[in-house]
């Protein structure tokens, strides 16, 4: 590339980074700042700063790491993380047990009508949890599952098997199919051939699902907050809005680790699978 | 005794036999996605619709029938056409300004320079953070008194060309305070297009470049042949092709912040006086906390249109682009 090439590419391109990576930046910035530093207007928000507003080089002296112990020390947040997990790796599982076998089906069994079941499939991802989060938040209270665990493990599915099922239709779709056909020839059954031949080349594609199903889960918000009230069993999600922003005493240095704790493993992996995600999600459509 | 092992071993044998077959063997593997899909989608989504018809009020599961009542209800009040007008601004005007970052910045990341790696680390960062907690990190942004944003403007010298351009009112009581960029209707309806087209951008931008690799090299040649260069290229030749998986991206966009419920919760609440509510956030609040839950259901459904207008077109667009 030219010089001006170049020079336009990062004129371009850093801007937009900027722009997008800022509120992190500043979240970062923030959990470390001492109260004193905080809450002086004067003082520049962007570094940390000595008693008189004076930035130093040497600037870890004049940070804290009390609000991140506070969280984690004094707040339920190591609790709503665990609970984190837990919906997400049972919504998983559930997910893979359901999806695996129909995305497999579409792409290979099911011949012409496969590829408008799925559509189909994924169109039933795009109905919004908002508009399902009324009736389901009486459901489960019949169902006295209110203030559990298992609302969110039974309802989020709904919304990760369709996309996880999409997904996996996208990465079956690029497997050859000679590989099967040979299998099948040297007289394997469909589902051995199943087991022992696509789900070891899939697995890259499967590990994909498995990661984005579980951000969707970390993600979701309506739910978790309408089925749930006690703080113990919240999840991230609903438990730091809720629980950490109470009236106007607002414990940002706190709030900003709670916010970037989650999202710095969630971004790692995004952008580790982030070729695959595309592959299988624009796979399914545009072949 | 040995006709009856004949007749086991012929039906394993045909069972096993079945199981080979696509035709059965295909229905039997979507079952079940199908089936737990139509009870924890479907139920709802019909009960949604019968309760819109009810009197239902929170703690019941059903109620007496109403009619259109209250979708009649919904539409005679003010703050529900609010919620209906902003949930179409800040769907529309936050998806006009991710189209044209999206096709602007995936022209450049699809080059090759120094750094790329970083940058695209950056770009992911708001589709990767869960949306909830970024949308703190923005209601740290826009704080009524230690908005980072307000710090840096007051020393650019900016705020006060902000006050006029936005006509917001910026002395209050004789005194100067920091904009209150949550607290104002007009800079908070602002405040919310952008942190929608800051957490959609990097998908679409993802799905952009998708879109431009899957133009394959031959059509590139071609029309370097024919001669067409610049934006002529790109009016008949690039845009064309790239159109398909580029609305996909958009519908994506429209659905995601039109049904969108906690951003608006984090950021505002839907004020300040029912300013900035959105269907999502005005249904919940006459829901769950009136306790209407009739009503609610009726004002969710208000999304239902849209969803079947997107649904539509993303059929119509993908059976295009299988076709070429």
């Amino acid at each position: 590339m030219t010089l001006r090439g170049r020079l336009t590419t990062y004129a371009v391109v850093v801007p937009f980074a900027i722009f997008l990576a800022f509120p992190f930046y500043f979240a970062l910035v923030t959990m470390f700042k001492t109260n004193l530093d905080l809450a002086n207007v004067e003082h520049s928000p962007y570094v940390y700063n000595d008693v008189e507003g004076h930035f130093h080089w040497d600037f870890w002296n004049y940070a804290t790491t009390e609000h991140v112990r506070f969280l984690f020390e004094d707040t339920n947040y190591p609790r709503w993380l665990l609970n984190t997990l837990v919906v997400g790796a049972a919504v998983v599982g559930i997910t893979l047990l359901l999806a695996l076998p129909a995305g497999y089906a579409l792409a290979r069994l099911a011949g012409g009508w496969g590829q408008s079941a799925g559509i189909a499939i994924f169109l039933v991802y795009l109905v919004p949890p908002t508009l399902l989060f009324l009736p389901l938040s009486r459901l489960i209270t019949q169902l006295d599952l209110k203030d559990s665990l298992w609302s969110l493990i039974l309802i989020y599915p709904s919304f990760t098997v369709p996309f996880a099922t999409w997904l996996l239709m996208g990465f079956f779709k690029t497997i050859p199919q000679e590989l099967e056909d040979a299998a099948l020839i040297d007289g394997a059954s469909r589902l051995k051939a199943f087991f022992l031949i696509i789900l070891p080349i899939s697995l890259p594609g499967i590990l994909t699902a498995v990661i984005f199903a579980f951000s969707l889960c970390v993600n979701e918000f309506i739910y978790a907050f309408t089925f749930i009230s006690t703080s113990e069993q919240r999840t991230v999600s609903a438990g730091i809005p809720n629980d950490l922003i109470r009236g106007d005493v607002f414990f940002w240095q706190s709030l900003m680790a709670a916010v970037l704790i989650p999202t710095i493993p969630l971004a790692l992996l995004y952008n580790a699978f982030l070729d695959r995600f595309i592959k299988g999600f624009t796979g399914g459509a545009f072949r | 005794m040995e006709a009856h092992a004949a007749r086991e071993r012929k039906r394993a044998g045909s069972w096993r036999h079945a199981l080979e077959s696509r035709r059965v063997l295909a229905p039997l593997l979507i079952a079940p996605a199908v089936v737990f899909m139509a009870v924890v989608v479907g139920v709802p989504f019909v009960w949604a619709i019968y309760l819109s018809f009810t009197d239902a009020i929170g703690g019941s599961l059903s109620g007496h029938w109403v009619g259109f009542d209250n979708f009649t209800a919904a539409w005679n009040d003010d703050n529900f056409r609010r919620a209906l007008r902003n949930t179409l601004v800040f769907t529309l005007a936050s998806q006009a300004i991710v189209v044209v970052g999206a096709a602007v910045l995936s022209n450049f990341l699809v080059r090759d320079f120094r750094g790329k790696w970083i940058v695209r680390f950056l770009v992911v960062l708001p589709w990767a953070a869960p949306v909830v907690l970024s949308t703190i990190a923005w209601l740290w942004l826009l704080d009524s008194l230690y908005s980072v944003v307000n710090w840096t403007l007051a020393r650019l010298h900016l705020d006060n060309a902000i006050v006029s351009l936005l006509g917001a009112t910026h002395i209050e009581e004789g005194a100067q305070v920091p904009l209150q960029w949550l607290g104002r209707p007009n800079l908070a309806l602002l405040a919310i297009t952008i942190v929608h087209a800051w957490r959609i951008l990097p998908f679409a931008v993802v799905i952009f470049i998708a879109g431009r690799a899957s133009i394959p090299t031959e059509v590139e040649d071609a029309s370097k042949i024919d001669g067409a260069t610049g934006l002529k290229k790109l009016w008949y030749v690039d845009v064309p092709l790239q159109l398909p998986i580029a609305l996909v991206a958009v519908l994506f966009g429209i659905v995601f912040t039109a049904a969108d419920f906690g951003v608006v919760y984090i950021l505002t609440h839907g004020g300040p006086f029912n300013s900035t509510q959105v269907l999502p956030t005005w249904a919940y609040a006459i829901g769950i906390d009136s306790g209407s839950l009739g009503e609610g259901a009726a004002i969710s459904l208000f999304l239902f249109p849209l969803l079947i207008v997107v649904s539509v077109a993303m059929l119509f667009f993908a059976r295009r682009a299988q076709v070429s």
